[in-house]
């Protein structure tokens, strides 16, 4: 593996709220390599996109961030206010996951494509067009030059989708975080998406964080995936590790829960139960009331991010039970 | 329905309004307590003169007729004569309403001038001590009665201070501005509150909005994100409110102008009402109608020009 891009680690996220606090990311840790797809999996409130809004301090006032996020080994949590702001947009850019509601209604697209380069580059005004021009044409926009003076509301949610991308991908950035860039859009123009940003990667050798709910999109896209589940990272891995032979029971049963791409007509698993409520920091393993290997130290003690071959940890005390290769399950 | 046609049926919708509005002033007249033809020809007039009048006037016609002849003449223009001071209505209104404009004009420039910047200051210290300092200080001018500000800052300003007149309009365009500075301060205060508050909402409405926080995302510069992300979002909505609120203005006018001897259509409309002038009632109520919706067009065309998805 490459020198890490992006460190995280021991990143916590608690939000102040009316009815106290949430404790949405509690103790993560992940590395980014120059040019890797890590793609990051989790239920609905697992702290997925918490995690990935808290790498550019996008979060509002009311969260508290702790831990470190070092950008090739700077922290930037106590980066001076400026410092962030070049890196965002410019080493560090982001997609969020509707492009409807994460594009200004009233200002047209070139404006939007123009902010950035006014921010991050010394172009003048005719090499920002030209290269506004290039960017939608990258993602693959039809007539760009025509396409600059129109608003969101005047292209499709695909389009809305590859313009977003291709604002992030103004500045030439060396990692893109990608919020469920995909949850927004029919099934069709999903996989475009996931092969444009998969194209992308290949073509710029960006890195790309993928936080995502859909372990078929992991499956097809990433090098390596993280599992989280209430807030806390459950395991990690490449993807042909975690998901040819799981360490961790949460993995493992979600995997079961997913239709396999066999022919066999398996039942599928559901997972019982709900995800706990995270307004108190669970005292041993979040997962352990639904979990079917749960043992009576998993309600006492945390699990701690064990390794079980190289680049393959887990936090699950019952990792030894499991670990067989899974029949039916994503490819 | 592309931004043009949108924008030609909207300038359409003024006809039917102005429409309206004319019947609307016709039934309210007829709505008035008191017989116009007595008070034109006063107690003792005799029968005779009493229907010679009424038939001159047209008011021995059906009320259809009468409205159709009224609507007739508004339409050419032709509004009659003051009954008090035997001068074309029309004529009376021209010389007076430049000024209750210019006042309005300046209410509303003083109200904007204040209310954006204190509502940008109010929405980021949102329920820190900035924020209820300006809400506190803003809900006093909104709970204040017109009548009431314009007397004190009347007695403040200008009777201990001597800073500004007691009242009237000067001779020149500087002491026009001059002589209206309080007047115009007094209308503005509650008009300001109302759009200081409605701003800071939107504000804090826009600034929790995706694209805000993309811009954010974007390494945008502070002023950038707010100027360029928030407060153009966060004006559209203001917008209308500053257009309906011009109704309001022009109601406070007429109380303002008295206080201060302004001599603007609004003072003109409290000494007709109290002579009985109908005619120039009437006149002035369709003016003030026709100038509401005249700014409600203005506001809607700045909403299209701020918001591209209107008219799509």
């Amino acid at each position: 593996m490459n020198a890490p891009l992006l460190e995280v680690r021991d990143l916590g996220v608690v939000f102040a709220t009316p009815r106290g606090a949430v404790h949405a990311v509690d103790g993560l840790d992940f590395t980014v390599g120059a040019g890797e797809v890590l793609g990051i999996v989790g239920e609905s409130g697992s702290g997925k996109s918490v995690t990935l809004r808290a790498i550019p301090r996008l979060l509002h006032a009311n969260a508290t961030v702790s831990g470190q996020v070092l950008w090739r080994g700077e922290d930037m949590l106590a980066l001076p206010a400026e410092r962030l702001r070049r890196l965002r947009g410019g080493q560090v850019a982001m997609v969020f996951q509707e492009p409807m509601s994460a594009l200004n209604p009233v200002l047209p697209i070139g404006q939007q494509i123009d902010e950035v380069l006014v921010a991050h580059t010394s172009l003048d005004g005719r090499a920002r067009r030209a290269r506004a021009v290039e960017l939608l044409g990258l993602v693959g926009i039809a007539s760009a030059a025509a396409r600059l003076a129109q608003y969101p509301h005047e292209f499709s949610g695909g389009m809305r989708q590859r313009a977003m991308i291709a604002i992030a991908l103004a500045a030439e950035p060396a990692l893109l975080l990608a919020d469920e860039p995909t949850t927004a859009l029919d099934v069709t123009i999903q996989d475009q998406i996931l092969q444009l940003l998969l194209r992308l990667v290949d073509e710029l050798g960006m890195a790309l964080v993928l936080v995502t709910h859909d372990l078929g999109v992991v499956a097809e896209t990433c090098d390596r995936v993280a599992v989280m589940y209430a807030g806390r990272l459950c395991e990690t891995g490449t993807v042909g590790a975690v998901f040819g032979g799981p360490r961790h029971a949460y993995t493992d049963a979600l995997l079961r829960s997913m239709p396999g791409t066999g022919t066999a007509r398996e039942r599928l698993v559901p997972i019982p139960g709900q995800p706990p409520r995270i307004d108190r920091p669970v005292a041993g393993c979040a997962f352990a009331p639904r979990c079917t290997h749960a043992r009576p130290v998993c309600g006492t003690e945390r699990p701690r991010l064990t390794d079980w071959a190289e680049g393959h940890a887990s936090a699950c005390f019952a990792a030894d039970e499991l670990g067989a290769p899974l029949v039916g399950a994503v490819a | 329905m592309n931004r043009s046609t949108w924008l030609l049926l909207r300038l359409l919708q003024v006809i039917p309004t102005f429409l309206l509005i004319g019947v609307a002033v016709f039934v309210l007249a007829r709505l008035l307590p008191g017989d116009i033809v007595s008070s034109m020809l006063g107690e003792r007039a005799s029968d005779a003169a009493i229907n010679r009048m009424t038939h001159q006037l047209g008011l021995d016609r059906s009320i259809g007729a009468q409205m159709l002849s009224f609507l007739e003449s508004v339409a050419r223009g032709r509004l009659g004569d003051s009954l008090a001071f035997h001068v074309p209505v029309l004529k009376l209104i021209g010389d007076r309403l430049p000024v209750t404009l210019l006042l309005s004009g300046m209410a509303t420039l003083i109200a904007v001038a204040v209310a954006v910047p204190m509502a940008f200051v109010a929405a980021l210290t949102a329920n820190r001590w900035p924020d209820l300092l300006i809400r506190s200080v803003f809900q006093v001018g909104l709970s204040s009665p017109v009548f009431y500000v314009g007397l004190v800052l009347l007695t403040v300003f200008a009777g201990w201070l001597r800073w500004f007149p007691v009242g009237g309009y000067g001779d020149t365009a500087g002491e026009h501005l001059y002589h209206l500075f309080l007047p115009a301060l007094t209308l503005a205060l509650s008009f300001a509150a109302v759009v200081m508050r409605s701003l800071r909402a939107s504000i804090l409405q826009v600034l929790t909005a995706e694209y805000v926080d993309f811009a954010r995302a974007k390494g945008l510069r502070g002023r950038v994100v707010l100027f360029r992300h928030v407060l153009r979002n966060a004006l559209i909505a203001t917008v209308t409110l500053v257009g309906l609120q011009i109704g309001s203005l022009l109601g406070g006018a007429v109380i303002t102008e008295s206080v201060f001897a302004v001599p603007g259509v609004g003072r003109l409309m409290v000494d007709s009402i109290f002579a009985r002038d109908y005619p120039v009632i009437q006149a002035l109520t369709l003016v003030l109608a026709v100038l509401v919706s005249l700014a409600l067009l203005v506001s809607d065309v700045v909403q299209m020009w701020l918001d591209p998805r209107v008219g799509r």
